[in-house]
């Protein structure tokens, strides 16, 4: 993965190896699972995540040439900051990231409940077998 | 019509550094050395820090090592041997971070538990080190004066994940017309109750605080976090 990063660009982004290692887990799962063509791959990326969402996008096609996932679609879930406000007693959402405190009550929290997603969700498979069958079936 | 499969894997896309980086950490805590990451964007001053910091050890006694990553050049790590400690250069050829694997690999050969104190100095770089857990159990954001305070603003995702920052050229500050009380609000605002230090590589300044820190989550890392099994005799 890393001899791909540096081939591609003289400097490259995180986003590089974070789609790697999409494809690379996507792969597992779909052997796992006893094959098949990938329709959809969904991740979750927290707002803190440092992941540019176009950079991330840019970076799956480049490497998912030629894998299970060349025709997958990516779909990205945002998943905004969410901090345990103690004056509130309660979970509250964040509108940004550059104040960490509760937007009720202005209480600071360092107490992150969730932002920091980078997590594949799930994967979309058609299976390719029963496509073959089928139009076996059609040509008799 | 053929029904889609879906497969809920729910796993995180960089489960494989978190889990080396987990038992790279436990390793070093049972070794009794408190690892430290550094990161900060290009020269914020993380290599003239670390050198100071090698030198006090040294000075004092206090084993300690360091391996610094760079895109191109070993020309931090031959500054850092400077210090007297031991030191190795990874170089990334291009990868805008370290990852554990890359540092696991670094440490071959070295005895970890004759070491007190390990410093990882990353690239310089503001975003891709973020979620790159090293096996630190300190991760330390450096700030430079000449850099405007509001640069934990611009990356509040990398101040956010830090244990502690320090704002670096502190003897700069009046030529910078550097707004320290802004500085420390910005930091606050991103990672409420951060420990922040002021530090100099010129004057010194901070040095003996930073080293009392250091000493500090050195001594709770063998008292907490270490069973008492795991501990070295």
């Amino acid at each position: 993965m890393k001899s791909v990063c540096r081939r591609v660009w003289g400097f490259i982004v995180h986003e590089l190896s974070i789609a790697s290692r999409v494809v690379e887990l996507v792969g597992e799962q779909v052997c796992a699972a006893g094959g098949g063509r990938v329709a959809a791959v969904t991740l979750k990326i927290g707002a803190l995540s440092c992941v540019h969402e176009d950079a991330l996008r840019f970076s799956f096609n480049l490497v998912r040439e030629g894998t299970p996932l060349a025709d997958a679609e990516l779909r990205i879930v945002t998943v905004p900051v969410v901090i345990w406000c103690a004056a509130c007693s309660r979970e509250v959402r964040l509108p940004g990231i550059q104040k960490f405190a509760c937007p009720e009550c202005g209480t600071p929290s360092g107490d992150i409940r969730a932002g920091r997603e980078l997590d594949l969700e799930s994967i979309e498979l058609v299976d390719e077998a029963p496509a073959v069958e089928a139009a076996k079936g059609r040509m008799i | 019509m053929i029904e889609p499969r879906i497969l809920e894997v729910r796993t995180k896309i960089l489960k494989k550094n978190d889990e080396l980086a987990r038992e790279m950490r436990e390793r070093f805590v049972r070794a009794g050395v408190l690892v430290v990451n550094m990161v900060s964007s290009p020269g914020t001053g993380k290599t003239a820090f670390l050198k100071e910091t090698l030198s006090r050890l040294v000075a004092r006694g206090e084993p300690c090592a360091a391996v610094v990553g760079d895109l191109e050049t070993d020309n931090d790590a031959r500054r850092l041997a400077e210090s007297g400690a031991p030191v190795r250069q990874i170089m990334t050829h291009g990868l805008c971070h370290l990852e554990a694997d890359m540092v696991e690999k670094h440490l071959e050969g070295w005895n970890l538990a004759a070491f007190r104190y390990l410093f990882i100095e990353n690239v310089g770089n503001l975003v891709c080190p973020t979620s790159w857990d090293l096996g630190e159990s300190v991760r330390l954001a450096l700030l430079s004066v000449t850099e405007g305070e509001d640069k934990p603003l611009k990356y509040p995702g990398l101040f956010n994940t830090a244990d502690v920052a320090a704002i670096s050229k502190i003897d700069l500050a009046e030529a910078c017309d550097f707004d320290r009380a802004k500085a420390l609000a910005n930091i606050e605002a991103v990672r409420p109750g951060m420990r922040v230090f002021e530090a100099s590589s010129k004057t010194l300044a901070g040095l003996d605080e930073w080293l009392a820190y250091l000493a500090e989550r050195r001594r709770a890392l063998a008292g907490d976090a270490v069973p008492a099994r795991g501990r070295p005799p």
